[in-house]
């Protein structure tokens, strides 16, 4: 179970993005976060990713109650979770190579050994040839890009899932080879989805449930509160 | 950006420069086998002619070997002062970056407490503490010439800190150390050794000043500071040579390393520099 409850965050003191969001996404479950832009469910995916300290509320992942954030959150908790963001181009790193960047997650726990075998295991699913994996980031389409920063997602198989906005950017094509990429991962190995975006079609075909932002805030307070 | 004639110019102009004076340095010293500090009074203050090209000082010493000599100090100097200052910068703006909170805090009025007094004053104090020498010189320079590379690299990794690729890297469970010194540090390198380039004529500035006012080197040894400054009397008794080479000798090097260095910061843009991959 992935909880978010009475999430209240925000990126100066005083002055949250949003107060009270509450969401949750049961094992295996796919949810569509739904709302227009600017309006916070980005920061809400990041703090179920524990990349951003909330100011309050609680964030339980199965089970365990999440108390420390980025680096101070332990590691085992941190990759239980994959993060695909909205623009591939600012989330690689422009130095490694595709199949670098894929293997990134594994070499920086430790797991170099496994490293070779598990891009080449990837690379196929998320429709990758190994000619492309020898590129750097500058040289592939955003599309391309895409599918080895969900490659990386994948790479440590974490049992949640959560894409900001992860087909924003990519034409109709691409958008269906990464939702099945996705879909053919969770199959597998049961994992749940957080995806986030605005576009409503894509989410209620890809997703079991569909979720309003405005329905995850608690109920308008008398005014002048 | 400058058209790309003038670019070329400018740049094979700097190379040129730049080339010819690592060479002489280099070589000189080794292959003439001249004593820089001979002295002989039956030849004091000669003017330019084809046995000593840059004249001779007020003591009869060759002007073009205490030049080259000079240089070689004065380079010598400038580079290692550079180095260790980049070095410092580089890991306190780091530090100052990647840590956030009262690490930044204190690190960065460190910064400021340390821009606060003029450098050349700093510079004086760390020089006074010590027997003149070539490393009081080198100390006394990378201590007042870290504080603008500390703030550059701070900057940067303050703005590489919140992009996703370094949020990627967190998630992906990397420890603050493996995204330091995978993620962050290899990213402001460029920026850092750009620093450390344009620095280098500037350091050497420094030194010729506190060589000039008699606090940098010994007073026999050559260094362009130290030539100018011996040169002062004989220039108002007309004799130009003695301070005129020294100077071209100063400014002409410095001016071709920051040439150099500014076509590097020109292809450090941002397209560039994907393309280049740095």
């Amino acid at each position: 179970m992935l909880e978010l409850a009475s999430v209240t965050a925000g990126y100066e003191p005083r002055r949250p993005v949003f107060r009270g969001a509450s969401l949750t996404v049961a094992p295996g479950e796919a949810v569509g976060l739904l709302g227009p832009s600017g309006c916070g469910k980005s920061t809400l995916a990041r703090v179920a990713a524990l990349l951003h300290r909330p100011d309050a509320g609680r964030l339980v992942l199965d089970g365990t109650e999440v108390t420390a954030w980025r680096h101070r959150a332990p590691r085992a908790l941190r990759t239980a979770v994959g993060v695909v963001f909205q623009q591939p181009r600012t989330a690689a790193d422009p130095r490694l190579t595709l199949a670098d960047l894929i293997a990134e997650p594994l070499r920086a726990t430790g797991r170099k050994g496994e490293a070779a075998d598990r891009v080449a295991e990837l690379a196929p699913a998320v429709g990758l040839t190994p000619e492309l994996l020898t590129r750097r980031p500058h040289a592939v389409s955003d599309g391309q890009l895409q599918r080895a920063c969900l490659a990386r997602a994948l790479s440590l198989r974490p049992r949640w899932l959560v894409c900001d906005e992860m087909t924003a950017m990519l034409d109709a094509s691409t958008t269906a080879a990464l939702v099945a990429a996705v879909e053919t991962y969770r199959e597998q190995t049961g994992a749940g989805l957080l995806a986030v975006g605005h576009d409503r079609v894509l989410l209620n075909r890809w997703c079991d449930r569909t979720v309003e932002w405005r329905d995850c805030l608690p109920a308008e307070g008398p005014p002048g509160r | 950006m400058a058209d790309p004639r003038t670019h070329r110019l400018r740049l094979w102009t700097s190379a040129l420069v730049v080339g010819a004076v690592v060479l002489a340095v280099l070589l000189v010293p080794p292959l003439v086998q001249l004593d820089e500090q001979a002295v002989d009074l039956s030849r004091k203050l000669l003017p330019p002619s084809w046995e000593h090209p840059f004249g001779t000082d007020d003591v009869g010493r060759d002007l073009l070997l205490r030049c080259v000599y000079g240089l070689r100090i004065s380079l010598l100097v400038g580079l290692v002062a550079a180095l260790v200052a980049t070095v410092l910068g580089t890991a306190v703006g780091a530090a100052a970056g990647a840590l956030g909170g009262w690490t930044d805090r204190t690190l960065m009025r460190l910064v400021d407490a340390f821009s606060s007094v003029p450098h050349l004053l700093l510079g004086i104090f760390v020089v006074a503490l010590f027997r003149p020498g070539v490393w009081p010189v080198i100390a006394s320079v990378a201590v007042t010439h870290w504080l603008s590379t500390a703030r550059i690299v701070r900057s940067e990794v303050l703005s590489l800190r919140t992009r996703p690729h370094i949020e990627a890297a967190i998630s992906g469970g990397a420890s603050r150390r493996r995204v330091a010194t995978r993620h962050l540090l290899p990213a402001v390198l460029p920026q850092a050794g750009l620093a450390a380039v344009l620095m280098v004529p500037h350091a050497m500035w420094h030194e010729s000043a506190l060589s000039f006012l008699g606090l940098g080197l010994p007073s026999h040894q050559a260094s362009l500071g130290n030539l100018v400054q011996s040169a002062r009397s004989s220039l108002l008794a007309g004799d130009w040579w003695p301070t005129l080479f020294p100077g071209l000798f100063l400014i002409v090097p410095t001016l071709a390393l920051a040439g150099l260095a500014g076509v590097w910061r020109d292809r450090l843009n941002p397209r560039r520099r994907s393309e280049l991959m740095l």
